[in-house]
């Protein structure tokens, strides 16, 4: 064997951020390895979010909004995949985990509501992923670059997608306007989570795996603004910000979706399909 | 579900470069921005085309189904005018 460099070997260290510590039943309430920990802060808000959607499917306000709700959570059901199973067990981190182990942000456990609510928070959210993934793909981890480059052009799309409808509903009919506005001021109090950095978020950004949501939190502002004046919308007002969706301090609705998700594991765990 | 006070539009996906794009079927769509995402949704999610078109469903200029016999059946008896006389070499595709 030839000797590493030290530089190299660090290189390697990093090619997974996983690598140190994945995530096992007994993980459950600990402390986590920060590149574990930033895995599943992506993983489950994409679970989470694929799971929500999919509740449109049947319900869809036309048929081919049905198809398109469907498709954007199939993306992202894809994505939490791929994640969770670098992360550890897939299966068992995504039907067998309690609420409280769960580390996604609390805007994408919202609840549908009426399409426009639904379309707000996949604005709100889907701008913050997809400038995130834009970050990820030039940074050191090649587990989550690779995940990026395949992902941001999924997201790309989402992006784009709920900035059409919130300019078409918010820019309609009187009944259209009003309730777009109305699905901006029910997720808005959660956008500020979305750009918190704790001690398992810097230890990432440090190491070279995870962006600093802060650097591009004026843009996300300016992309948000643009969208709503193009919608004739006004921004909501701030409001007291709600946080601690990373640490599993989780919203009642949270526990709603997870027990519809996971009662078919839980409840037969043999299963097979 | 509604949605159906939404026009119709007519959806065409060219299957790989070089190829004509062909009619696959319809949406509804409220402009037609939305119309091409309806149709991206519906007939491109198992990678069958690299190109869309969609086409306002109220534009297509159709040909009246009691003019058949006018319009079709004469060309019945015209054998002439298929090119079935020569042969067609085996590296031409899609003829």
């Amino acid at each position: 064997m030839t000797p590493r460099s030290p530089a190299k070997a660090g290189a390697q260290e990093r090619a997974s951020a996983a690598a140190a510590a994945p995530w096992t039943p007994a993980s459950a309430g600990k402390q986590l390895d920060f590149g574990t920990e930033y895995l599943l802060r992506l993983g489950d808000d994409a679970l989470v979010l694929g799971q929500r959607l999919s509740e449109w499917c049947g319900h869809g306000p036309a048929l081919e909004v049905d198809i398109s709700l469907a498709n954007l959570a199939l993306d992202l059901v894809g994505q939490a995949t791929l994640l969770l199973n670098e992360a550890g067990d897939g299966d068992q981190l995504a039907f067998h985990r309690d609420v409280l182990d769960f580390k996604n942000c609390l805007l994408v456990e919202q609840p549908n509501g009426d399409f426009a609510q639904t379309i707000a928070r996949h604005l709100l959210y889907t701008t913050w992923q997809h400038m995130l993934l834009q970050r990820l793909t030039q940074l050191g981890d090649q587990f989550l670059r690779e995940f990026a480059t395949k992902a941001v052009k999924e997201i790309a799309y989402h992006r784009e997608l709920a900035s059409e409808w919130t300019i078409r509903l918010g820019d309609g009919t009187e009944e259209s306007t009003r309730r777009m506005a109305e699905g901006l001021d029910w997720n808005w109090r959660f956008v500020p989570e979305l750009f918190e950095v704790d001690d398992g978020l810097q230890a990432a950004i440090d190491a070279g795996i995870a962006p600093d949501p802060r650097e591009f939190e004026n843009d996300y502002r300016t992309a948000i603004a643009a969208v709503l004046a193009e919608a004739r919308l006004e921004p909501p007002a701030d409001q007291r910000p709600i946080l601690g969706g990373r640490r599993g301090h989780h919203s009642e609705h949270l526990g709603h979706l997870l027990a519809v998700m996971q009662f078919l594991p839980r409840t037969y765990p043999d299963a097979t399909w | 579900m509604s949605g159906h006070d939404w026009p119709l539009w007519e959806v065409f996906v060219r299957s790989k470069g070089g190829l004509s794009h062909r009619h696959v079927g319809s949406v509804h769509a409220p402009d037609a921005e939305l119309a091409l995402r309806h149709a991206r949704d519906t007939y491109t999610r198992r990678m069958e085309g690299v190109s869309l078109w969609v086409v306002p469903s109220a534009e297509i200029v159709a040909s009246d189904p009691d003019e058949t016999g006018e319009l079709f059946e004469p060309a019945e008896s015209k054998i002439y005018r298929h090119p079935t006389f020569y042969d067609i070499p085996d590296e031409v595709k899609h003829i």
